[in-house]
């Protein structure tokens, strides 16, 4: 199959996403590639981990007292919608129906985007009320990285996603770039893979002291 | 193509090289690179051994010392051994798998780029103010304590050819798994392209940790964060945990490749099968998984606790289990074999005492108790070097004389190559067996002088000159590259004669579309079956069609130059200078914005047609 091809509903295959070689070699190394990211966030929540409140007087906050469950409750339930409404954007690509995954695409961005800000604000908070900053401690130092390494990953990813989407707007599917848009969703479901352990480790263990 | 054969200018060959995306292209890059860095490497290796051959030496002073065994190290380990590694997967592994390229040819290119500048811009340090002085392993407390710019032009360097080594891995994982050729299943790979896939496995998951390593080091010293500074909370273990989670299967990813290398040679010049083929794939991919579990043995004094230490102690000696089932194996395949003492075959025959020395001394340090007494002497020095050099570097020579052929289409010289290994292998075992003995007489590593009268004077001597005969040796094998490549007499598919695998069935060097047919593999040593079948060369498994290849592009150059120019300005940032920041966001903006043209502007490649590739034959493509 030719990846220049003219579509239609009849002629779409049912997984565009590897119906060439280039498509499954990109479907593969896509894969792997998160793999490499599962390891180097892992070495962050290691890293976290070992610095946790380890501060260097008793002034400083603590994970106890900066985290507040409404925030990061909001902020959760934003990346796991988006999550899901990129799901329904592969399900329309898959059938290719193009407007509607264009619909379900840029209601990702929308909720990728209020996640941001929200993080955006929590970070705010914590400098200005807590005096918790990057260089305060070494726990700043862990926790920024951490939750802003993943804060990076969600800006990319939503570059990313906006990229192509304004890149295709005007010429529809074709099979030059349905894998496109399957790998950014496989980076935005591992985004908010790692959110749910962020969200569990840092605030939730956070909170409980 | 008739454009292919015709004769280039210099500057459309260099044109052509900054743009290639053509594996085999890519792997003269590393080779160049590779080999340049070697060089220095190698000069930096003379100059301690200079310094060092006489007690209370001033050759060079105790700061510049310490830069220049920091250097040393860390270019012959990222610089040096891996680039020559990744040149020979890029050249043989897609021909061995029956491939027409890497399953990424773009992200081939970018990998290399990147590798180049972090090279580059590692190696500047030395005119720049001063190179890194904190070792190789830049322990947290010595590199955050270190004045001047030096550690930082470690940090930046290594992340940006990191990232390449990183893609370059993700690259050749795919490849093997997806574009093998008709009938090339995974038990009938090539041992060299098992241990590539093994080792792209081991480069997916060790290099994050050192990602990681190297921004939070970065973060501590350039933008003012607390990870490794004791008084505000910081730890400097976990800089050791991260660099050796990724420094320990970092050995394993130069070691496989040349176990590989040394696996093709043992047959070609025995006429015989890999003895063991299946036990020696599951060894392989045994001693890529230990490779993960042994890292804190290089931190037995750190203090982790004696249960810490026996686990570490025995998961350590459990890969002479899977390295010595390989000994035997490549013994075996010798036994009863019409063994031709080629150039290859004497580095691979020198390579199993070397290397088998190099493992025995590495059973001993793994023994936790013990380690306390070699720990930082130069013990380690010598088993190190002897697993490295007498495993890798060997390889790294041998496989330059056994894949010259295929790589630029001549051989090179025979008499000038013996030259070379006996000149190495007696320097190398002059340099570095003494070294076992200095280190149980106890004197410790990276020390720049020593006191007279203490016994260590002699030995010093004697393992400086060795160093000496090892530059004479490089500069043999230099003097043969050039006189190989003036002669320039070319050689056809087979030069060796006793080539078993797919890259000895198509010429040298190979047509840019490798395969104008892809071949049926019906075996292990697909060709040699062939051979042995009467036939001349591979079944084709399709008919003569169209192909479909790679479009060049200038982008990978560009990207990895953004990150080389960002990482000047997020350097000297820290100085206040007014520049640093702007610089900065224009060599970001410099990546990303190739990124974005990558992203938006469609390259589609294009397609040989058959007519052309019927053309082609008549005109008498080197057979």
């Amino acid at each position: 199959m030719h990846t220049e091809e003219k579509m239609t509903y009849e002629t779409w295959p049912a997984a565009p996403e590897k119906s060439t070689l280039e498509a499954k070699n990109k479907f593969l190394g896509f894969w792997l590639f998160l793999g490499g990211e599962t390891v180097l966030f892992a070495s962050l929540f290691a890293t976290y981990l070992a610095l946790k409140d380890k501060v260097p007087s008793t002034s400083h906050a603590l994970a106890k007292d900066l985290f507040e469950l409404p925030l990061t409750f909001v902020a959760t339930m934003l990346l796991l919608t988006s999550s899901l409404t990129s799901v329904y954007a592969m399900y329309h690509m898959k059938n290719f129906a193009f407007k509607k995954m264009m619909v379900w695409l840029g209601l990702t961005v929308l909720l990728g985007a209020g996640f941001l800000g929200l993080e955006v604000y929590e970070f705010n908070h914590y400098v200005h009320k807590f005096h918790h900053t990057f260089t305060s401690s070494a726990f700043g130092s862990a926790f920024y990285t951490l939750v802003g390494f993943h804060g990076a990953h969600v800006a990319f990813g939503l570059m990313w996603i906006l990229t192509i989407m304004i890149r295709n707007s005007k010429r529809g599917l074709n099979l030059y770039n349905a894998p496109k848009f399957y790998v950014a969703s496989l980076y935005w479901h591992f985004i908010d893979v790692v959110w749910v352990f962020i969200f569990t480790v840092v605030y939730l263990m956070g909170m409980v002291g | 193509m008739s454009t292919y054969s015709q004769k280039k200018g210099f500057g459309a060959t260099l044109w052509d090289f900054l743009t290639t995306v053509d594996h085999k292209k890519i792997a003269i890059l590393y080779l160049i690179a590779g080999g340049f860095f070697f060089l220095v490497g190698g000069l930096e290796a003379i100059f301690i051994r200079i310094q060092l051959a006489v007690p209370n030496n001033d050759f060079v002073s105790a700061g510049l010392f310490n830069e220049i065994i920091t250097m040393h190290g860390t270019t012959m380990i990222f610089l040096a051994a891996m680039p020559l590694v990744f040149a020979f997967m890029n050249a043989v592994m897609p021909l061995q798998i029956g491939a027409r390229d890497v399953a990424f040819p773009f992200v081939n290119a970018l990998g290399f780029w990147l590798f180049f500048f972090g090279g580059v811009f590692l190696n500047l340090s030395w005119f720049l103010g001063g190179a890194p002085d904190a070792g190789w392993t830049s322990y947290a407390s010595l590199a955050i304590a270190s004045k001047g710019h030096g550690v930082d032009f470690y940090l930046l360097g290594l992340q940006i050819s990191g990232i390449g080594t990183l893609i370059g891995g993700i690259n050749f994982l795919v490849t093997i798994i997806n574009m093998r050729a008709p009938g090339m299943t995974y038990m009938r790979m090539p041992l060299f392209t098992w241990t590539t896939f093994v080792t792209s496995a081991l480069i997916l998951f060790a290099f994050p940790p050192l990602t990681v390593g190297l921004v939070l080091m970065m973060f501590d010293r350039l933008f003012g964060a607390n990870f490794f500074e004791v008084s505000m909370g910081g730890n400097t273990v976990i800089w050791e945990h991260l660099f050796w989670i990724f420094g320990h299967p970092e050995v394993y990813i130069l070691i496989l490749p040349a176990f590989g290398i040394f696996s093709e040679i043992f047959p070609i010049f025995s006429r015989k099968r890999l003895f063991g083929y299946s036990s020696m794939v599951f060894a392989t991919v045994l001693i890529g998984f230990l490779g993960f579990m042994v890292w804190a043995h290089h931190m037995f004094t750190t203090g982790l606790g004696p249960v810490a230490n026996a686990i570490f102690a025995v998961a350590t000696m459990a890969i002479g289990v899977p390295t010595g089932i390989k000994i035997f194996n490549w013994l075996l395949t010798m036994w009863g074999g019409s063994v031709k003492f080629t150039t290859p075959m004497h580095w691979a025959l020198a390579f199993i005492p070397s290397f088998l020395a190099g493992g025995v001394t590495g059973v001993m340090l793994a023994s936790a108790a013990a380690d306390y007494q070699y720990h930082d002497t130069y013990f380690v020095v010598a088993h190190f070097h002897y697993v490295i050099v007498g495993g890798v570097v060997f390889a790294v020579f041998a496989g330059t004389h056994l894949y010259w052929p295929k790589m630029f289409g001549t051989m090179l010289n025979e008499v000038l190559g013996k030259i070379t290994f006996w000149l190495f292998f007696i320097g190398f075992h002059l340099t570095f067996f003494i070294q076992h003995f200095l280190g149980l007489w106890g004197m410790p590593r990276r020390v720049f002088t020593y006191l007279p009268g203490q016994g260590l004077s002699a030995s010093n001597m004697v393992s400086s000159v060795g160093a000496a005969f090892m530059g004479v040796a490089v500069i043999v094998m230099l003097l043969n590259i050039i006189i190989t490549s003036v002669k320039n007499v070319k050689v056809g598919n087979d030069p060796w004669g006793d080539g078993r695998t797919l890259e000895w069935s198509i010429p040298s060097p190979p047509p840019f579309y490798n395969f104008k047919q892809l071949p049926l593999v019906r075996g292990l040593d697909a060709y040699w079956l062939e051979k042995m079948d009467g036939k001349k060369g591979m079944t084709p498994a399709e008919p003569l069609g169209d192909i479909h290849m790679p479009n060049s592009s200038f982008l990978p150059f560009m990207m990895s130059l953004g990150l080389f120019i960002a990482a000047f300005g997020a350097m000297y940032h820290v100085d206040k200078e007014p520049w640093a920041l702007p610089l900065m966001i224009f060599g970001l903006l410099v990546t990303f914005g190739s990124m974005f043209m990558r992203s938006v502007k469609d390259d589609h490649g294009f397609h040989i047609h058959k007519e052309d590739l019927i053309d082609d034959d008549e005109k008498g493509v080197k057979a």
